[in-house]
């Protein structure tokens, strides 16, 4: 494409060039509209909000109050503390997990992996809806495990098993030379110690991808958590935004500086792993 | 036994058991269980449930909520694909030129992505019922001083614009890598030829973008179609169930109505209309591709 641009006469092209470049921050601000109206007004009184939501120079001024406000009453730390174990040790099981399953299918073809690997790859067409209702009844009336951060981690790995299997799996297949593991063999290596010396680690890149796309998905999960976790303690950061709206919701400044206190961590992480995360995501949906 | 079967077994045992246990218990048989559960009257509380034969299935069809929602979500489906992919598919064309802070942009266009559907909806909602409803007064628009979330229609496209909002950054990347893996001498030699502008667009850029477009659609489909966190805290389904989209119909049908069976059945319809559709369309998108 940069190729055909470039024939487009000297002028023409610097007029077409700053056009486009217009429109894309044109397209941008509105874009971030949400966003700038959300910070702006978590640093408003509710009044000011009232008034106008557009001003940028409210009665009462900008003040930080209805972050140290929102901070306490919707027990931040608890529920940061909660999302964080409860992402961590998901993520750090479905990508051990996962990863040996998916080396297991790729070194023994058998009847029983062939078998193993189709049904993971074909589980991933069905809605969570249509699992989550026995999945109440099997352990909620049945075996009583709600209201356990494990249970909550027992089910992410599961639901995340699939996808994970299969990039893996095709990872493992093209990139990860067998002669290696035959060398670890001969000198005398273990199983386990083989698959976590010698393959992991050749996994990278793939790993990182997968870190990224589950802790995503992890952190901002809503509905299985709802169904998990009923009771206040242990409930992740979407669930207390969700209670806490449900709370406060005339309250726009409180509100608003609620919202931005969830999102926070997820965009610092961005602001640092841009780059990682753009190409993680991208590696991921085109697998 | 063969050494090597034993051999297959043994790390068998080591390796793939432990994922696959956790993965039937979550995903296997709670769905094969919701086979049987259709079959039973279970209202969510008690140990005990009776066998009801076909009856949550002929409630099914009896359901005109069910359907409506349905119909509601194949139509907001179909809308948001399309928008999803026509405005993602734009951005990725004006990003993939070489424009200055071209980076910068894209992560911005992308940053919806990372956030949760449960949020999002509280920051629309705010934007919807207060910001725009401001500036509307400010310039004396009548129809921009009233929510968009208080009557039906607009509410309904409330819901579709935050999800092409959402959607079209993420869209636009695969979009994007799509663009830098078109071939430089397919394209060269079409200008050679004398293939520009629209034509070249038309009759070269687009068939050699098939696969992006595949893996596309089949995301949005998919995220639409089982959207729940962002119906839930932008419109709750209101006003009057106009934004009801299916997702939350079973929910509802089974947590709150404690109508276990049916809720089930109708989740299992679902499923089934999602399988098809997607099966479909990658069947479509494979015979389409051309070899570059």
């Amino acid at each position: 494409m940069t190729d055909a641009s470039k024939k487009v006469g000297g002028t023409k092209k610097i007029v077409i060039d700053i056009v486009l470049f217009a429109l894309v921050v044109v397209l941008f601000v509105i874009f971030m509209i949400p966003f700038l109206m959300t910070i702006l007004n978590s640093f408003k009184v509710k009044m000011d909000i009232l008034r106008d939501p557009l001003s940028l120079s409210p009665s009462k001024g900008f003040s930080f109050s209805n972050y140290v406000e929102a901070f306490q009453k919707m027990n931040y730390l608890t529920a940061f503390f909660n999302s964080f174990i409860v992402t961590g040790l998901s993520t750090f099981f479905v990508t051990v997990l996962s990863a040996m399953c998916a080396y297991y299918y790729v070194r023994h073809d058998n009847k029983f992996s062939r078998i193993c690997s189709s049904l993971m790859s074909a589980s991933m067409i069905i809605p969570f809806q249509a699992i989550m209702i026995p999945l109440v009844y099997i352990y909620g009336a049945r075996l009583g495990l709600l209201n356990h951060r494990g249970t909550l981690i027992f089910m992410h790995t599961g639901f995340a098993m699939s996808m994970s299997v299969f990039i893996f799996q095709g990872f493992i297949k093209s990139n990860v030379p067998l002669a290696l593991e035959e060398a670890a063999k001969i000198d005398g290596c273990g199983r386990y110690r083989t698959f976590f010396q010698i393959v992991f680690p050749l996994l990278g890149p793939t790993t990182a991808t997968l870190i990224i796309l589950n802790v995503l998905a992890f952190w901002n999960d809503y509905l299985l958590p709802s169904l998990v976790l009923g009771v206040k303690a242990i409930k992740t950061l979407p669930l207390s935004t969700y209670e806490f709206y449900g709370t406060f919701s005339a309250d726009y400044g409180l509100i608003m500086a609620a919202l931005i206190l969830t999102v926070l961590p997820i965009l610092v992480i961005y602001l640092v792993l841009q780059k990682a995360i753009i190409s993680g995501v991208v590696a991921g949906a085109v697998k | 036994m063969k050494k090597s079967t034993i051999y297959d077994i043994k790390a068998g045992l080591m390796f793939a058991l432990p994922g696959l246990l956790v993965f039937f218990l979550v995903v296997i048989i709670p769905f094969v269980y919701g086979f049987y559960l259709t079959f039973t009257d279970w209202n969510g509380v008690s140990q005990v449930k009776s066998m009801v034969g076909f009856q949550n299935y002929i409630d099914t069809f009896k359901d005109t909520e069910f359907w409506s929602s349905m119909w509601l979500t194949l139509r907001y489906v179909v809308i948001s694909v399309i928008l999803v992919n026509t405005v993602a598919f734009l951005l990725a064309y004006l990003l993939s030129n070489g424009i200055k802070g071209q980076n910068f942009f894209r992560a911005g266009f992308f940053t919806p992505n990372l956030i949760g559907g449960v949020v999002l909806g509280f920051i629309w909602k705010f934007i919807f019922s207060n910001v725009f409803t401001a500036v509307g007064k400010t310039l004396g628009a009548d129809w921009l001083s009233k929510s968009m979330l208080s009557a039906p229609k607009s509410a309904y496209f409330a819901l579709i614009l935050v999800t092409v909002w959402q959607l079209a950054g993420y869209m636009m990347l695969i979009y994007i890598a799509g663009f830098t893996g078109l071939s430089h001498d397919v394209l060269e030699a079409a200008s050679i030829d004398g293939a520009t502008g629209w034509r070249r667009m038309r009759s070269i850029i687009l068939p050699l973008m098939v696969p992006s477009f595949v893996i596309c659609i089949f995301l949005t489909l998919s995220r639409t179609f089982m959207v729940y966190d962002l119906n839930l805290t932008l419109t709750k389904g209101g006003p009057y169930a106009s934004t009801r989209l299916v997702a939350m119909h079973v929910y509802e049908k089974a947590f709150t109505s404690r109508n276990y069976g049916v809720g089930q059945a109708e989740a299992l319809f679902l499923f089934v209309v999602v399988a098809l559709i997607s099966g479909l369309q990658v069947w479509m998108g494979r015979k389409k591709e051309v070899a570059a």
